[in-house]
């Protein structure tokens, strides 16, 4: 029933394996982020998952037609090229005026349709790519480090937006982030990845996991628990997603069996 | 009123402005400039060959300049600091082509025709194979216009939309050198790059989509290349450097024009 499916993905760049026998799955309408220190293969990840990188062995697989939006980390747009916010949501298809005025007030950028991508702030950047991944009405939303360079209640407003239009769309959302606070709250699962899968499962028991606190510390416990309300909250809204929990479960307990939570842990 | 010849010469500058319009703002987009040069510059070796095996100087131009292109496409993919290899691949295959030329006696007489252009003494059939070259370069363009835009914001943007952007870089590597093998006597291989970077770099300030500025990039290039007929008629001035001189004066106009009239840019 997933979406996207990676088995046993290699990846090595310039002679480093970045990625090594990496298993997972996002099922239909999920949260999963992906968090791990730098350089610990989650961009390279992501960008598989999009067919941007080819893979040593293993695969990735997506289900037939499925429509991807996709949030880069940032876009080195040439000052030379012009392009307007509204031309923007155009690109690969055009959409009608209308789709795209509602894309661009559903992000709150309603009023920047013939502003220039070159002159956006970083925050109007990442919503106006944000509503360009959304008009398309995908089915899987893939954002690299989409609060890279936003202020605090900036990053707090644009996890929430994501969390609204997961809701909306009905779409998966995978993330990867170094929000580890935020990231926390916002995810149905969460995947510590350090070229392999550290650990994965629901937020809380990532956090309690010794590898997940071996990476980051002990840090973020006590900001979760302010978020955690919230967070059985977004589970009971989708109950019909705990099949694919309890697969990803299992795969995780099949690759690193010691580390991970069994299935019936995840759903907290 | 007009000789014919200054007609065959207006139409066929007019085809090359018409591809090198939208051809020239991906290559300015994408920061190509210098690949553009080195893909024009290897046309001279490609001249040579064609005239030593006896084959049409459109093919030889053709097959050199894409295999050159390929070259450096591929290269300059594989490394970074691509820059200097571009440099080494430009001049090397410019300097050999004209040794090799100096070794043809009869197209030692004829070089200058290659290096500068021969706009003047464009024949029919020429003019035919310029159009037809034009038409083919602008179907190419118009066929992978998403495509190459969504390329050109990042090869994660194409990606994540089901395109190849090291296809789309293909396109364009074949534009290119179509358009340097039917440009070649129109302009001359050390102007042809000029002909694709200067109209679009021109008119990049008053454009505000990509559309925009590759549609004013034909204009701006077919108003230079019939001033620069004009004016090597008038003055009795070579005339695809002439082109290209209205084409900097061109430049010049609107970025002066621009900031006067709007001094917060866009």
């Amino acid at each position: 029933m997933s979406v996207i499916e990676v088995v046993d993905l290699s990846i090595a760049l310039g002679g480093r394996l970045v990625l090594d026998t990496v298993t997972l799955q996002v099922g239909p309408g999920e949260i999963l982020t992906i968090v791990g220190p730098n350089g610990s293969g989650k961009t390279t990840l992501l960008r598989a998952m999009i067919g941007a990188q080819t893979a040593q062995s293993g695969h990735v697989r997506r289900k037939a037609g499925l429509r991807l939006g996709y949030v880069p980390q940032r876009l080195a747009i040439d000052p030379t090229f012009p392009m307007t916010v509204a031309r923007f949501l155009d690109l690969p298809h055009r959409h009608p005026r209308k789709a795209k005025d509602a894309a661009l007030a559903r992000v709150g950028i309603a009023h920047l349709p013939d502003r220039q991508i070159s002159a956006l702030s970083g925050g109007q950047l990442q919503r106006a790519m944000l509503a360009r991944a959304i008009i398309g009405q995908p089915h899987v939303l893939l954002l690299d480090e989409p609060t890279q360079g936003l202020d605090q209640p900036g990053t707090a407003d644009f996890y929430a937006l994501i969390a609204e239009l997961r809701g909306e769309l009905g779409c998966a959302v995978v993330m990867v982030s170094h929000d580890l606070h935020v990231v926390m709250s916002a995810s149905d699962r969460v995947i510590c990845l350090n070229t392999h899968v550290c650990c994965q499962g629901a937020p809380a028991i990532v956090a309690s996991a010794p590898e997940y606190r071996a990476l980051f510390g002990q840090g973020t416990r006590g900001v979760l628990a302010l978020y955690r309300h919230e967070h059985d909250h977004a589970h009971d809204a989708f109950p019909d997603r705990s099949p694919a929990r309890g697969s990803d479960g299992a795969l995780a307990a099949m690759h690193d069996g010691a580390d991970a939570p069994g299935p019936q842990d995840l759903t907290g | 009123m007009l000789p014919d010849f200054m007609i065959r010469a207006g139409l066929a500058g007019l085809g090359v402005a018409l591809a090198a319009g939208p051809l020239g703002c991906f290559i300015i987009w994408r920061r190509m400039a210098y690949f553009g040069d080195a893909t024009a510059h290897a046309a001279i070796l490609g001249v040579a060959l064609a005239w030593a095996a006896e084959l049409p100087i459109a093919a030889g131009v053709l097959a050199v300049s894409l295999g050159i292109g390929l070259a450096l496409s591929t290269l300059s993919t594989r490394q970074t600091g691509a820059d200097a290899l571009l440099g080494v691949f430009a001049h090397g295959a410019l300097a050999l082509g004209l040794v090799a030329a100096s070794l043809i006696s009869d197209l030692r007489m004829d070089l200058s025709a290659f290096l500068f252009g021969d706009v003047l003494a464009v024949s029919w059939t020429e003019l035919a194979t310029v159009w037809g070259g034009a038409a083919l370069v602008l179907a190419l363009i118009l066929w992978r216009w998403s495509a190459l835009l969504a390329s050109t914001l990042g090869p994660d943007v194409a990606y994540a939309a089901g395109f190849h952007p090291g296809r789309e870089r293909l396109v364009l590597t074949l534009a290119l050198a179509l358009v340097v093998a039917f440009a070649i006597k129109i302009v001359g291989a050390l102007l042809i790059a000029a002909m694709l970077i200067m109209p679009a770099t021109a008119v990049r300030p008053v454009s505000r989509t990509p559309e925009m500025m590759a549609l004013l990039a034909c204009a701006a290039g077919a108003a230079a290349t019939l001033a620069g007929l004009w004016a090597s008629w008038q003055w009795d001035t070579p005339t695809g450097p002439s082109m290209v001189v209205a084409a900097a004066v061109l430049f010049v106009v609107i970025r002066t024009g621009h900031s006067a009239l709007a001094p917060r840019g866009g």
